[in-house]
């Protein structure tokens, strides 16, 4: 229970240079590359206390004899599962329709992206006109109902938040989703005013993220209670420190996790 | 429904008793009478009609509800936290108790997602199969909706009914997988399990069994006058504001939205059935009561289309013992009992996915609750929280 939160909590804060330079097993992974680094900076911390015998062991068996256990499984496997797995996964693709020209002729420079990924679409929009831009999707191209909001962290990059709107069309039966990068602590305008929706759904990324949204009429936690600390959905939350500290003030013994 | 004009209840004041309409007409009255101080009443989150741990605050002007506040998270488990240190495979079983009153279609929509990361497709029998135990699903999530549901306005016949029937489809997952709840009866790429002999059997005997019984629950309710006085234009939801709200599912097509995912974007096999898409007309509780029953209807029709053309083949497809989806994010969706269960997930490669997002039906869908209640009374609010049919559990999640 607890190997995983281990292996992946002290992922943000582990500077670069723990990693062991120059392996070769990295991955050529795109943005989200805090993975593997990470894993192999804990395969050097944490090694010989989790699965001593594994990790010095022939790589290509112990692969593929664990694979249920993910901090077992992890580090043998970069090298290991690489022949199967490296047949190129699909990349993104340029994406071309009336859609996007005339969204680049109206919004120019704050259009960044227009691609496809095995056949979804999606938008990569400058943060300072999501709001223009959603208020144009929803009212001259018919994306009428807006699916959800959320929120994914990358805390190595500068902008650490990618906000994604999924959009939908009755009109057309197409689906959109609309990409943005901001960094901690910026605020985006909420999109309460075009869809009531995002209502709640911008309060559950403001619990999960701690992003913050203007003009939100209700900005609050809405699934942690009022006194919470931090946003668990970032990378960088402590879940086992949090944890110890409840357990301590609340029942007054050690956490056993 | 002439029949209901004619009612005593309907009389004028001092005609005949007081009737429910006596009550339902109190905003239009005078309403000097009621301008007592505004009260805010806590319902829940121990309350037998909110079905799980749903807390509404509701402001009240006598028995007239001014607004709500729904508060939730008495259930929150953190599943999405919980993806990020789980590999694909070991995330699987933790969708199931979401919306555990429809397991197989929370495991149906993430086996979906991550099989589109991977760039691959479940095979046809396997497809099959899944729309079988999806469907089945879809009717047992039915049933308990209707029979809490009229539990909570007053007909105590209907749970009594729909559970024993619900048995019957328990016991076809049970004999599938060994589990009757939470079944995890869907893995990536596929079925894990064979169908056990007498399969096809056993849910062609229940289609013929239950159709009957669907007639019993419309008998005893759908001309039922006290269940249509309760639900009949109580909660009316438009199509432009469900819309808005971002309301999908039941509620959606009962306010004469024709939209639903199994025919707007298919998924799995749903291209080859013949089936309707049921929807109301004035959006109303007493709409979506039909709109669901008649669901249930076409669920047996796809289950028996489903169960006449299950081919033969491999039920697996050919993918990796060790899952390494490639560097990339996807949105799939799928239409749950409750509306739009969607998945989407973020993949940096690794073993673990890098970021789960649920889009969860019952969640988006409480939303609306404060529009559909706002001028009607407390005993609406229960009727209009049961008809929403939200799943606590998914709620939080």
């Amino acid at each position: 229970m607890a190997v995983p939160d281990e292996t992946k909590d002290p992922n943000p804060v582990l500077p670069e240079s723990n990693a062991p330079e120059g392996a070769p097993k990295t991955p050529p992974a795109g943005e989200p590359s805090s993975k593997p680094t990470a894993e192999q900076a804990t395969a050097q911390t944490q090694a010989p206390e989790t699965k001593p015998a594994a990790t010095v062991a022939p790589k290509p068996d112990a692969a593929a004899a664990k694979p249920p256990v993910p901090a077992a499984a992890a580090k043998p496997a970069a090298p290991a599962a690489k022949p199967p797995a490296k047949p190129e996964g699909p990349k993104p693709e340029p994406w071309d329709s009336e859609l996007v020209r005339k969204l680049k002729a109206q919004y120019g420079s704050g259009i960044k992206e227009a691609s496809t990924y095995v056949g979804q679409k999606y938008l990569v929009v400058d943060s300072s006109m999501v709001y223009e831009i959603l208020l144009h999707m929803r009212d001259d191209e018919l994306y009428d109902y807006l699916v959800d909001v959320t929120a994914v962290h990358y805390p190595k990059r500068e902008a650490q938040f990618d906000i994604v709107y999924i959009l939908y069309s009755f009109h057309n039966n197409e689906r959109v989703r609309l990409k943005t990068q901001i960094k901690d602590g910026d605020a985006l305008r909420s999109a309460f005013s075009i869809w009531p929706t995002a209502n709640w759904l911008e309060r559950e990324v403001f619990d999960m993220f701690g992003i913050s949204f203007g003009e939100h009429p209700d900005l609050k936690r809405i699934l942690l209670p009022e006194g919470w600390k931090g946003h668990p959905l970032r990378k960088d939350y402590p879940i086992l420190q949090q944890d110890t500290e409840w357990v301590k003030s609340n029942l007054g013994i050690e956490s056993g996790q | 429904m002439s029949d209901f004009e004619n009612d005593y209840r309907h009389a004028k004041p001092g005609q005949g008793g007081p009737g429910v309409k006596d009550y339902l007409d109190l905003d239009t009255k005078d309403e000097t009478f009621l301008d007592a101080n505004e009260l805010v009443l806590n319902m829940g989150p121990q309350h037998p009609s909110t079905h799980g741990v749903l807390r509404v605050i509701l402001k009240l002007d006598g028995e007239k509800v001014l607004g709500t506040e729904c508060v939730i998270g008495y259930l929150h488990r953190g599943v999405e936290k919980i993806a990020e240190n789980r590999t694909y495979a070991m995330f699987n079983p933790y969708v199931d108790r979401m919306d555990y009153v429809a397991a197989v279609s929370n495991g149906l929509g993430y086996c979906e997602a991550v099989e589109k990361l991977l760039n691959t497709e479940a095979p046809p029998r396997a497809q099959y199969i899944r729309v079988i135990l999806t469907e089945l699903c879809r009717i047992a999530s039915h049933q308990v909706w209707l029979g809490t549901h009229a539990l909570d306005i007053g007909a105590l016949t209907p749970l009594f009914y729909c559970f024993r029937d619900r048995e019957e489809i328990l016991k076809i997952f049970e004999k599938y997988c060994g589990a009757r709840l939470t079944t995890h009866a869907f893995r990536i790429g596929g079925c894990i399990y064979e169908t056990y002999d007498g399969f096809e059997q056993d849910c062609l005997k229940f289609c013929d069994a239950f159709l009957p019984k669907l007639d019993e629950y419309e008998e005893l309710l759908t001309t039922n006058r006290i269940w249509v006085r309760r639900t009949k234009g109580v909660g009316i939801l438009k199509p432009e504001d469900c819309i808005a709200l971002g309301v999908t599912g039941p509620v959606l097509r009962a306010a004469g939205v024709k939209w639903d995912l199994r025919k707007a974007q298919p998924y799995e096999c749903y291209n080859n059935f013949d089936f309707e898409i049921p929807t109301g007309l004035n959006g109303d509780t007493y709409d979506r009561y039909l709109v669901r029953i008649e669901e249930m209807r076409q669920a047996v029709r796809i289950i028996r289309q489903a169960v006449d053309g299950l081919p033969q083949g491999p039920i697996m497809a050919k993918i990796p013992k060790v899952l390494k989806p490639p560097v990339g994010e996807v949105y799939t969706s799928i239409e749950a009992p409750k509306g739009e269960l969607g998945y989407f997930i973020v993949s940096d490669g690794s073993l673990q996915p890098y970021r789960v997002r649920v889009r969860p039906p019952s969640f988006v869908n409480l939303q609306a609750l404060d529009k559909m209640v706002r001028g009607l009374l407390v005993a609406d609010v229960v009727a209009v929280i049961g008809t929403l049919d939200i799943v606590l559990g998914e709620v939080d999640r």
